[in-house]
C-alpha cells in the first residue's frame, strides 16, 4: 500500500484533497452506521425537507450492520456489508454534505461523479475481517431507528478504523485500476 | 429401530450455530495460505493477512467472524431406522438455532417477508431445512451459515446441451467477474449442473460442502474445476476485488442426471467466512 495516512472527523476539503487510491487509512473520531433500510429513512426526510437524526456535513459512514455486543464490549463484529445497495441513496446524502463512506465492494458510476462534485471519497473495509474493524470501535449507541434492529442508525466513537481508499475525489477507482493491473 | 427426542437434538444445533461462526475451518486456513505465497499484489497479500488475523482474534475474543451471521441453512441426513420422538423435528431445529443466535450474540438477519413487510424476526430463525433419507440409524445434521453479500451473486442459468463445456465454463467465470469485490473474495466457486432448475441450485450449495483440499473423485470434473478456478483467477479481480491473483481458493462442482431438453447450470459463490459444521447424532 502506498501509504498510511490518519485522518479525524469531521472531514474537510483539505483532508480527503491528499486521499489517492491504495492509500492506507486510519479513521478517529466520530462516524455513523447506516444500511439500506436507514439510507432509505435518511433520504425520504432530505426529500421531504426534514432534518436528519444527525449533523451530515463533513461525516462519514460507515454500511455496517454490527452483531450485538457481548456484555462488557462497545459492540459486536462489524465488517462493511456491500455498498452497491446503497448507490441508489448516496449522491443525495453526498448533496446534503457526506464526505466519506465505508463499505465493501465497487459504486456505481452516478455515486463515483457525486463523489467528484462533492469532494468525497469511498473507503474499502475488508469484508468478513468484522472483529479486527470491531476492536478499532470504542464506544457505540443507537441515535435513531432503534426498530431497525441491526440496520439502526449507530454514532461510532472510533480509533485507528483501517480502511483502503478505493475512490478518491479525482475520480479514480482502485476496484477498476487495481483488476486491470492484475488482469491476465 | 433407534429412538431419537428431538430435545436432545436443541443444543446440537446450538452450539453447531455458535462453533460455526467463530472457528474457520483448516481447510479454508490451508487454501489461504497456499494463494497467499503465489499473491502477486501487495495490497492483496495484506488483506490475506488481515483475514489471518480476524481468524486468531474470532477465537480469543469469542466473537463471529463476520457481523453477517447467515442464515442457518441445515443438511440433514436422517438415518432410515430412527424414529424421532419427543415433539417437532423442524420446531426444534429452530429452537436451536434460536438459542444460538441468541447466546452466541450472533446477528438476527431473517426478515419475515421477502419485499412487502420486511421485519425483522429478531430470532434468526426460519432456518433452512433439506432432508435426506439415507441407510442406518444415525442423524447427521451439518450447518452451512450462509452470508448475504455471496449468495446475492450466485445464479441458476438454463442452459443447452449445445453450450457444450465450454459453455458451461464461460458462464461461471463470467458469473465471478461480474461479481467482482461485492462476494468478499477469497470466494470459493459452488457449481451444481445437471437435475432439474431447483435442484442445480441445491447442488451448487452442496458442492461447497465437499472439504477444500479434497479434489472431486471424478478426474473428469476434477480437471474442469482447476481449469474454471485458473480463468477465475486470470480475472485479477484479487481479494475485496481490489486487484490480486486470489479471486477464488477452489471451485467445487456436483453434478446429477437430468432431461434430455435441459442443462440447468448453478453458480453458489461462498466467501471466505466459509462457515460449515457437521454434528452426527
Ligand atoms: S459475504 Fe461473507 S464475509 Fe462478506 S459480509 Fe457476507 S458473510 Fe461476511
Amino acid at each position: 500500500m502506498s501509504k498510511e495516512i490518519h485522518l479525524r472527523t469531521p472531514l474537510k476539503d483539505d483532508d480527503v484533497k491528499e486521499l489517492k487510491i491504495g492509500d492506507k487509512v486510519l479513521i478517529t473520531g466520530i462516524i455513523y452506521t447506516a444500511r439500506d433500510a436507514a439510507h432509505k429513512r435518511l433520504v425520504d426526510l432530505i426529500e421531504a425537507g426534514k432534518d436528519l437524526p444527525f449533523d451530515i456535513k463533513g461525516q462519514i459512514i460507515y454500511f455496517v450492520g454490527p452483531a450485538p455486543a457481548r456484555p462488557g464490549m462497545p459492540i459486536g463484529s462489524a465488517g462493511p456489508t456491500t455498498s452497491y445497495r446503497m448507490d441508489p441513496y448516496s449522491p443525495i446524502l453526498l448533496d446534503a454534505g457526506l464526505k466519506g463512506m465505508i463499505g465493501k465492494g465497487p459504486r456505481n458510476k452516478e455515486v463515483i461523479d457525486s463523489m467528484i462534485k462533492n469532494k468525497a471519497v469511498y473507503l474499502a473495509a475488508i469484508g468478513g475481517a468484522a472483529v479486527v474493524m470491531a476492536q478499532s470501535i470504542k464506544a457505540a449507541k443507537v441515535i435513531a431507528y432503534e426498530d431497525l434492529g441491526p440496520e439502526a442508525i449507530r454514532e461510532l466513537k472510533v480509533e485507528n478504523l483501517p480502511c483502503i481508499v478505493a475512490n478518491d475525489i479525482y475520480g479514480k477507482d482502485l476496484f477498476d485500476e487495481g483488476v486491470r493491473k492484475y488482469k491476465k | 429401530m433407534r429412538e431419537i427426542d428431538v430435545k436432545d437434538i436443541i443444543p446440537i444445533v446450538k452450539k453447531l450455530c455458535i462453533d460455526a461462526s467463530i472457528y474457520i475451518g483448516d481447510d479454508v486456513v490451508e487454501k489461504l495460505k497456499e494463494f497467499q505465497k503465489k499473491e502477486e499484489s501487495p495490497i492483496a497479500k495484506e488483506i490475506i493477512a488481515i483475514i489471518f488475523e480476524n481468524q486468531r482474534l474470532s477465537v480469543e475474543k469469542q466473537m463471529p467472524l463476520c457481523q453477517d451471521t447467515g442464515v442457518a441453512v441445515f443438511f440433514i441426513e436422517l438415518g432410515q431406522d430412527v424414529h424421532l420422538v419427543g415433539g417437532d423435528f423442524y420446531k426444534a431445529i429452530n429452537e436451536g438455532v434460536r438459542q444460538g443466535y441468541k447466546e452466541g450474540y450472533l446477528r438476527k438477519s431473517m426478515v419475515d417477508d421477502p419485499i412487502i413487510e420486511r421485519k425483522n424476526t429478531k430470532d434468526n430463525t426460519p432456518a433452512l431445512i433439506y432432508l435426506d433419507i439415507v441407510p442406518g440409524d444415525k442423524v447427521k445434521i451439518t450447518l452451512a451459515a450462509k452470508g448475504g453479500g455471496s449468495e446475492n451473486m450466485s445464479e441458476v442459468k438454463m442452459m443447452k446441451a449445445a453450450d457444450g463445456i465450454e459453455g458451461v465454463i464461460d458462464f461461471v467465470v463470467d458469473r465471478v467477474r461480474r461479481s467482482g469485490g461485492n462476494p468478499c473474495p477469497p470466494i470459493i466457486v459452488g457449481v451444481g449442473l445437471g437435475g432439474n432448475f431447483e435442484q442445480s441450485a441445491l447442488l451448487a450449495k452442496k458442492s461447497l460442502l465437499r472439504p477444500l483440499n479434497e479434489k472431486n473423485p471424478d478426474p473428469k470434473w476434477a480437471k474442469v474445476e482447476e481449469e474454471i478456478l485458473e480463468k477465475v483467477n486470470n480475472l485479477g479481480i484479487g481479494p475485496q476485488g481490489l486487484g490480486g491473483r486470489t479471486t477464488a481458493i477452489a471451485v467445487n462442482i456436483l453434478h446429477k442426471a437430468c432431461h434430455i431438453a435441459c442443462m440447468p447450470v448453478a453458480v453458489n459463490i461462498q466467501c471466505h467466512v466459509h462457515r460449515h459444521k457437521s454434528a452426527v447424532i
